[in-house]
């Protein structure tokens, strides 16, 4: 029956006057078929055995993602591996050996290292491909239940028998075996909790709810009563998408959203059991559809190394093609006599001497082969493994509370993190920990300060029983108490951070005192209007927001008492009725009657005359509830006061503890928190219901109507509600004062009250820049009453909006709009949001390192400003100083923006140890492409930027800019959602673990538990794993160099025919065994300088940034050196076997045996840290060889032709000549090496080299210097400059900023000539000295020497300026610790003696840009 | 030698082990061992001027000697060489030399008459040596068949097809085969002392014990057991370029065939396109007697070997050796002059040291 009937509807429809729809729809359908998937109950169609089921065409429900299958393994793993470029190269030498004329090597044996390092590939692969291939299995013979229609029940079947239109039961803690609409659940509130962390590893409970029209039914989901059809878009990888539409049988539609799909994978928490359909399955479920491989970047350091690969394919071509050219001429000097040792082809024909030269060719590019070094790539592999393991296992990168470590999620960029030029980091939760703190709001613009209470929100977080003494003591808790009671490490160590808060703080307090004064004389009307808004306020700090009650554990009873009054009216008011009997059970011992009776009761006698005048206020019994609603624990409000005797005692048992909250944002569950301490506290949230408990009336439910989410554009959410004491519809507002005041409207009747709302919007927004000065998160609160028209009119629109399935994001926003318009301003808040621990000593060690610091924040300018100065980003000691002014500047300039539509220098005062501050309206105009190259000169010259109020997409724009245009290394690290773009798009990707989600973890290449890990991790771990590999890729190309050229010096003295003197056997595997560990090991754990040194010099890690360990020139030196090394290594034994009786083995085996001896040494002298590792490493290499050379010279006296070198070992360790050689040839082949690192290491120390003679001194010393270092002039590392001399400003750069200086002149000449005169003369001089960023920290010195001379204010200025600068010596400048920190003792106090009239001159300075701006 | 002693800084490090109680619970906390934390005790070379220092001093003082005593031993080495190539007109073998067909039939001898100034004392090596005879061609040393020359009856019919194109010979396979053994040198030298009275006294030549023992008696042997070696190789036929079967090379059924001697020394391919073969060994008769008196001698060289095609030389070396081989002066001056070449880098590394190493030294770093 049921079956018949769904066909018909879903072929004929319900009647004449839905046809022509359905004929339309099934002309579109054709159209549309691309677009959306249509989707029937299996149900329906269970006699057709599946071959005419609508759901044939879709997916299964059985998962494979094994890449291959026994057939298809090798031809497609070879084809995988041949994608890499080595292996192809490899392979086609190794078959080059086939072809009889070329062939160099025994054919069998070329292949061996090839197929040595494509079966280890192939295994490692195939390894992965049969644990994925058993974890399917495992994973498609889950069980789950699924409606059989032939049974009429549920029944278990197996996960990959399941398809699409099949019901599917869940219950408790089961995994969901595909996406699945909800259609039933259990749960009284038609809900269903899902676990998600399996998706984006977020452990908070999500709700997802029934389908709409499955709301209401009463009874249990019977399946084969289900009728409808389901169209919904394409299989998407957008999680956080959902679209589409249930047809009802009776034509009905009803939108469906994220909110009704179940996702596979997620877990089912706390609903005992749900029945959903299948939409998508299998490989179209968005879990599978995410599941993306992992990411491949390539460092910087591959990226050169690629390049020198090239160059060694060059040199190799060339070396070939000499031999090649020589064979032909030795060739062609026998002419026709054709002498006995050149053999002829095996065919018996002569080869002319250019074909001859030509497979000579091929066969020299066999010899040669080790040139480009087959184990590079995998030893830099293995390399990169162990320093990732070494990375993990740092104890100090552990956090001991959250049970975190660093996690390396990209296993191939380690070194990158020594290279980091540029740091883009977020702000709210990386360089703040993300514990939002409520610090003070204000009400209808009065400042209400919140300090002690904002000690005793941090503690519910962290101690629950201390949450329970607060809560008993009440709103009445004194101010001093609640400071003593807590006198917890916690309070001790915040007080640093909260230093600048302190004197706000008690200004606040002021305040509020003198508002006290106000409230007494202010007329009884606008007080009662006031604690309307009070109520309001603390009402939307409550609901406006997404904060779930979190009941853990249990599955989910009803917390609530009241079931929610949303269906009638009438039902309501019986609600209403309980409510307040409930409410009213401590206060009004006699109970109300009618609806009337309450409203009298609770409508003060005095009605305000404002918009929702008629019903919406609260009778004046209340006054006491509201009061108590902001009885603030610092009692320092007038109000607590009025009634204080009263409250305290109820206020104890009417206050239910409540379980935690669970918020998608830390500042919500601050609001939350922070309206619960005023006794506001929300105690349950359902889809369709808001309960809140308020005190003096119990618990209230608010029917919520709609919920317009935050998003990055609106800046704002609103939450539409019916209010259960007016029936009134409200919208409350919450966002960013920037775009809530734009929308505020003050109400249009009477003037008064329309004066008095301008001064509150005036207060408040004065309050609003107090609170963004002191560095607090500050959000707006407003609310809208809409009359029923109005309502019904917007809802009309918004659920046309709703359904859409085309541009839905689009209409929603649009309708979103025109909701949140001429609202009423309830308040703001201020949320701290507290420094994380070592921050700014991180920074400004980072900086100290050569990082440019870069601050993008979503955040208010004065917010980020005030950070930014606690953070030490922008230096706070130079508040006076031309720091301060230009930050003023740049506000006054990115403030003026607007007027300067088409200006292009707006944000820009480039001086040094500025800092640039630039908002997001600014920054889109200077990401513009025609400005952009000058944004980015006026940003690199600056000390820090600060970009707030900008976008994700900004964020990312900014990071892509600075790395394509400057050609830097960046680091992006961020916390949130929003920064996910900026960390893809930055060379290096670090995400912080912390409160918002995973989002920036799964997207990062490495994940921190807290910001100042960074120092570590980038000081030490980059520094190292920079050093370390750069030093072990120089040394495989010296070494392949080396030894190759060993075998080109002998084509001189074999005729050029590609013989080699080196037996195939050591030639093909010298690479793979006997040289190979020495440098893994050196690789992995050599440590040019002490962790401790690094991180107490970061200029250390400068070495890094300018790739010192490992310029293109040295790639050539080491070239050279390898060549000279070669020669000596050929030519000892050359002279000493020259005209002996010597065979071709007997002499190639010595001369092996010496370069491995060389090689082994030059790597010794390269180490510069012994381990007992590094020494059994050589010792192995070395008794590998011998063992390997004296097994396979006795094994067999027939085999490996041509050598066969049977007995040649054992004949030469009895030859006194052998030992002879392998003493002097390693020695004077590495004589020049080790006498030029002797020289460089006393004359010309390199900063690391300094570091490590630092790291020899007994710890005392070295601790004494270390901290002397950072003031005396005369510290080790004044033989720094020599160094870093050699970086000289790139010229093309250096034309490149003054030409953009230049430009600036011309374009401004004419608009402002006297003002702007000095500041691009000013330009000018930073162009000119400031080529690039590399050499800041030496230009700065330069530019402060000059700024003055450029400016030419007054002579004192720059006579009075110059003498602090120039007493340090201008070389020492790159070690930027010559910046004299104040804290430090006798060189600071010359410092201020010697520049107390150069400040005086800089203020000079500052006082003459003013004029300027 | 280098700036060393091992650092001691880490043993904080293990103190804090002790402390951890409780590691069991927190699994994810990495362990604080050496190893994990890169802490592992280090020896770390700083190279300066004044570490590196009394390397270079000590290369030189031993090296020095060593080079002083291996010249020494050099110079003691006596060595006589004729060029017997005939290029000069005037040569002796000019015309032999003028030959440049290796089957020629007719036989070639001239004799070559040189004074020995000083006398041989012990063992005297006698070498025939080849100049620009590229032994080392790649090609050339693949050609040959080591199973074959191993006695292999199988491979000794069926040479590999390394050996191509000088395997077979009219679809005979060719013993032994390949380009090596081919080309073989078969002049015949023989050393007469000339008598203060003019009659010519052969110097006695040891033909055995000219190769290496492994060659002889474990790489090289004749196929089959069949002592009479012209049955064993019957079906064979002999390279092109000789001119007696392998199993004709000697009288001496030891010295006969695969195992000859002088085939085995010819088929160990030289280095170098110059090189030097062991031809035969004089024996010390007895303890009075130098092995080569001084006076006047004579070689006889059956001239068979053609080298003036591609413009190589021929010679014959007579030479006494040391426990370090025969005479080479380079070791000796190569220890030498690497030596002198340290110590002078010592001495500038000494004046380095003097005049800068102070401003890095760590002792100046704490002021």
């Amino acid at each position: 029956m049921a079956r018949e009937r769904g066909e018909e509807e879903d072929t004929g429809g319900t009647g004449g006057k839905s046809a022509p729809k359905v004929k339309q729809r099934q002309r579109k359908k054709k159209t549309k078929e691309s677009k959306t998937r249509t989707v029937h109950a299996n149900i329906l169609y269970d006699s057709a055995k599946g071959e005419e089921s609508p759901n044939r065409h879709y997916a299964n429900n059985k998962i494979k993602t094994t890449k291959y299958t026994l057939l298809s393994f090798l031809p497609k793993n070879l084809f995988e591996q041949f994608h890499r470029f080595a292996n192809v190269y490899f392979v086609f030498i190794a078959l080059l050996n086939f072809v009889p004329v070329v062939n160099a090597f025994q054919p069998e044996l070329a292949l061996a290292p090839v197929v040595f390092i494509l079966s280890v590939t192939a295994i490692k692969d195939l390894w992965e491909d049969y644990r994925r291939h058993r974890s399917d299995k495992e994973i498609n013979h889950m069980d789950c239940l699924v409606y059989s229609r032939a049974e009429r029940r549920y029944v278990e079947i197996y996960w990959k028998e399941l398809r699409v239109g099949d019901f599917v039961r869940l219950r408790c803690n089961e995994i969901l075996p595909a996406d699945v609409l909800l259609l039933s659940s259990s749960d009284p509130d038609r809900l269903c909790h899902i676990e998600t962390a399996t998706l984006d590893g977020e452990t908070n409970l999500k709700q997802r709810q029934v389908v709409r029209s499955f709301y209401d039914l009463d009874c249990d989901f019977n399946p084969l009563k289900y009728t409808s059809v389901i169209e919904c878009e394409k299989p998407n990888n957008d999680l956080n998408r959902f679209r589409g539409y249930i047809i009802h049988r009776n034509g009905r539609r009803d939108a469906l959203y994220k909110d009704n799909l179940l996702l596979r994978g997620c877990t089912i928490r706390n609903t005992e059991e749900a029945v959903g359909i299948v939409i998508y399955a299998g490989h179209e479920t968005k879990a599978m559809l995410n599941n993306n491989g992992p990411r491949y970047k390539r460092s910087k350091l591959e990226r050169q190394m690629n390049v020198d690969v090239f160059w060694c394919v060059i040199i190799l071509l060339i070396m070939c093609l000499f031999t090649a050219v020589g064979h032909g001429l030795w060739m062609f000097q026998y002419g026709d006599k054709r002498p006995v040792f050149d053999v002829l082809s095996p065919e018996g024909t002569d080869l002319s001497p250019i074909m001859s030269a030509i497979y000579l060719f091929l066969t020299m590019i066999i010899v040669f082969q080790v040139l480009i070094p087959i184990s590079l790539f995998v030893s830099i592999e293995i390399v990169k493994i162990c320093q990732v393991y070494f990375i993990h296992n740092d104890l100090e990168l552990y956090e001991e509370e959250t049970d975190s470590h660093l996690q390396c999620r990209a296993l191939n960029i380690t070194e990158d993190l020594g290279q980091m030029q540029y740091i883009f980091s977020d702000k709210t939760g990386t360089l703040t920990e993300n514990k939002m703190v409520f610090r003070r709001c204000t009400v209808a613009g009065v400042e209400y300060s919140h300090d002690a209470n904002a000690r005793r929100l941090a503690m519910y977080q962290e101690v629950d029983s201390e949450e329970e003494e607060c809560v008993s003591h009440g709103g009445t808790l004194p101010r001093r108490d609640s400071v003593t009671s807590h006198t917890s490490a916690r309070v001790v160590l915040r007080s640093q951070s909260t230093k600048s808060h302190r004197r706000t703080g008690s200004r606040a307090e002021c305040s509020s005192k003198m508002d006290f004064m106000r409230f007494h004389s202010q007329s009884l009307s606008t007080l009662s209007s006031d604690l309307c808004d009070i109520i309001d306020f603390f009402v939307a700090l409550t609901i406006c927001n997404t904060v779930v009650v979190s009941s853990p554990n249990q599955p989910r009873q009803k917390v609530t008492l009241d079931k929610a009054g949303m269906v009638s009216f009438l039902h309501r008011v019986i609600n209403m009725f309980r409510r307040i009997n409930l409410g009213m059970r401590f206060e009004l011992k006699s109970p109300v009657k009618t609806i009337e009776d309450f409203i009298k009761r609770f409508t003060p006698s005095r009605l305000t005359s404002s918009n929702n005048s008629s019903s919406s206020s609260l009778n004046r019994s209340n006054n006491r509830g509201c009061s108590s609603l902001i009885s603030s624990p610092s009692a320092d409000s007038t109000l607590t006061k009025l009634d204080e005797e009263k409250t305290a005692p109820d206020l104890q048992h009417d206050f239910t503890p409540v379980p935690p909250y669970e918020a998608e944002s830390p500042d919500e569950a601050a609001l939350v928190y922070a309206a619960r301490a005023y006794k506001c506290s929300l105690v349950g949230r359902l889809p369709d219901q808001v309960t809140v408990e308020l005190p003096h009336l119990g618990k209230l439910s608010f029917e919520l109507l709609h919920t317009l989410g935050f998003d990055s554009t609106r800046k704002r959410m609103s939450v539409v509600v019916r209010h259960p004491l007016t029936d009134q519809i409200t919208v409350y507002t919450k966002g960013a004062d920037s775009v809530i005041m734009d929308i505020i409207r003050p109400p249009d009747t009477g003037t008064s009250l329309r004066k008095r709302q301008k001064k509150i919007i005036c207060r408040t927004q004065n309050y609003l820049n107090q609170y963004a000065a002191d560095g607090l998160r500050t959000l707006c609160i407003a609310k809208k009453v809409l009359s029923k028209e109005e309502y019904a009119c917007w809802l009309q629109r918004h659920l046309q909006a709703e359904t859409a399935i085309q541009g839905r994001e689009e209409l929603l926003f649009e309708s979103a709009l025109r909701l949140e318009t001429n609202l009423h301003l309830l308040g703001a808040t201020g949320i701290e949001d507290r420094l994380q621990d070592g921050v700014p000593e991180t920074i400004a060690s980072l900086r100290k390192a050569g990082l440019q610091i870069w601050v993008l924040t979503g955040d208010k300018q004065e917010t980020a400003v005030n950070i930014a100065y606690a953070c030490k980003l922008l230096d706070p000691r130079r508040i006076h100083s031309p720091l301060s002014l230009n930050q003023e500047a740049c506000m006054y300039l990115t403030n003026n923006i607007n007027n300067m539509a088409a200006a292009d220098l707006y944000p820009s005062l480039p001086v040094h140890r500025l800092g640039l501050v630039i908002d997001g309206r600014t920054l889109a105009y200077a990401l513009d492409r025609s400005l952009e190259d000058k944004f980015l000169a006026v940003a690199r010259s600056c000390r820090s930027v600060l970009c707030c109020r900008s976008t994700p997409l900004q964020k990312s724009m900014v990071v892509k800019l600075v790395r394509n245009k400057l050609k830097v290394m960046t680091l992006a690290i961020g916390d949130g959602a929003n920064d996910v773009s900026m960390i893809q798009v930055a060379d290096v990707g670090v995400g912080i673990s912390g409160q918002e989600g995973m989002q920036a973890v799964m997207a990062s290449d490495f994940a921190l538990p807290r910001f100042s890990y960074l120092q570590k991790l980038l000081l030490v771990h980059g520094h190292w794993c920079y050093s370390r590999l750069a030093n072990m890729i120089l040394y495989f190309f010296y070494k392949n160099a080396m030894f190759v050229a060993l075998i080109f010096w002998y084509q001189f003295y074999c005729g050029f025919s590609g013989s080699a003197m080196i037996d195939q056997w050591y030639l093909i595997f010298f690479n793979l065994m006997f040289s190979a560990f020495p440098q893994l090991i050196t690789g992995t754990l050599d440590k040019d300088v002490s962790a401790e040194t690094l991180q107490h010099l970061p200029q250390l890690y400068r070495s890094g940034q300018n790739s010192e360990e490992y310029k293109p020139y040295m790639f050539w030196m080491n070239m050279i050196d390898a060549f000279y090394q070669s020669l000596v290594c050929f030519f000892i034994p050359y002279f000493a076997y020259a005209d002996s009786g010597v065979d071709l083995f007997t002499w190639g085996t010595p001369i092996t045996t010496i370069a491995l001896f060389t090689i082994l040494l030059h790597l010794g002298v390269e180490t510069k840290t012994w381990t007992w590792m590094n020494w059994l490493s050589i010792c192995f290499s070395v008794a590998l060889f011998f063992t390997v050379a004296l097994c396979y010279n006795a094994s067999c006296p027939t085999c490996y032709s041509p050598s066969n070198p049977y007995w040649t070992i054992q004949r030469l360790l009895q030859d006194p000549l052998f030992y002879f050689l392998c003493i002097i040839t390693p020695c004077s082949a590495l004589l020049p090496r080790y006498f030029y690192r002797a020289c460089q290491g006393t004359l010309f120390p390199s900063a690391v080299q300094v570091g490590r003679q630092l790291d020899k001194l007994p710890p005392e010393t070295r601790r004494n210097i270390l901290s002397l270092s950072r003031v005396t002039t005369g510290s080790p590392l004044s033989l720094q400059p020599h160094f870093l001399s050699t970086n000289k400003p790139l010229p093309k750069d250096n034309e490149g900023t003054n030409n953009i200086s230049q430009t600036y002149k011309k374009e401004d000449a004419g608009k402002d000539k006297d003002t702007s005169k000095d500041m691009y003369s000013f330009v000018n001089s930073e162009g000119d000295t400031l080529p690039y960023t590399k050499d800041l920290p030496r230009g700065e010195l330069n530019i402060s020497c000059k700024t003055p001379e450029a400016l030419n204010t007054s002579p004192e200025v720059s006579h009075g300026l110059s003498p602090s600068l120039v007493t340090s010596p201008p070389l020492l400048s790159p070690t930027d610790s010559v910046v004299l920190p104040p804290e430090h003792g006798p060189p600071c106090v010359r410092y201020k003696r010697s520049s107390e009239e150069g400040i005086q001159g800089q203020d000079r300075t500052e006082h003459k840009i003013q004029v300027a701006l | 030698m280098m700036a060393s002693g091992y650092n001691a800084k880490d043993e904080d490090g293990h103190i804090a082990v002790a402390g951890l109680g409780g590691g069991a619970l927190r699994s994810r906390k990495p362990e604080n061992t050496a190893f994990k934390q890169q802490r592992l005790p280090a020896w770390q070379p700083v190279l300066t001027a004044g570490s590196v220092l009394p390397a270079f001093f000590i290369i030189g003082l031993v090296f020095i000697p060593i080079g002083i005593g291996l010249y020494v031993t050099s110079s003691n080495i006596r060595e006589f060489e004729i060029d017997y190539t005939g290029v000069d007109v005037s040569s002796p073998c000019f015309n032999c030399s003028q030959n440049f067909n290796w089957n020629s039939t007719k036989p070639c001898t001239c004799s070559i008459p040189f004074y020995l100034d000083q006398s041989y004392e012990s063992n005297v090596f006698m070498y025939y040596g080849l100049s620009n005879f590229y032994q080392n061609h790649r090609r050339y040393v693949k050609s040959r068949d080591d199973s074959q020359l191993n006695g292999d009856p199988t491979e000794l019919t069926k040479p590999s097809k390394e050996c191509e194109p000088y395997a077979f010979h009219e679809h005979k396979p060719i013993a032994p085969c390949g380009a090596i053994a081919n080309s073989m040198f078969n002049d015949s030298l023989e050393l007469f002392y000339i008598d203060p009275n003019g009659t010519k006294v052969p110097v006695p030549l040891s033909s055995t014990g000219i190769a290496w023992w492994t060659d002889k008696h474990v790489k090289f042997r004749n196929p089959g057991g069949n002592p009479n070696l012209t049955a064993a190789f019957q079906g064979t036929v002999k390279p092109v370029n000789w001119r007696r079967p392998v199993y004709e090379l000697d009288s001496d059924p030891e010295n006969n065939g695969f195992i000859n001697e002088d085939f085995i020394v010819w088929m160990r391919t030289a280095a170098l396109p110059t090189f030097r073969k062991l031809y035969r060994v004089i024996q010390k008769r007895n303890g009075l007697m130098p092995t080569l008196p001084r006076g006047n001698y004579s070689l006889d060289v059956h001239y068979n070997y053609p080298v003036r095609s591609f413009e190589g030389r021929k010679r014959v070396i007579l030479s006494s050796i040391s426990w370090m081989g025969g005479k080479n002066p380079f070791l000796g001056i190569a220890y030498v002059s690497v030596g002198s070449v340290c110590f002078f880098l010592g001495v500038v590394l000494l004046f380095i040291h003097h005049k800068y190493g102070n401003r890095s030294s760590s002792a100046d770093m704490s002021h």
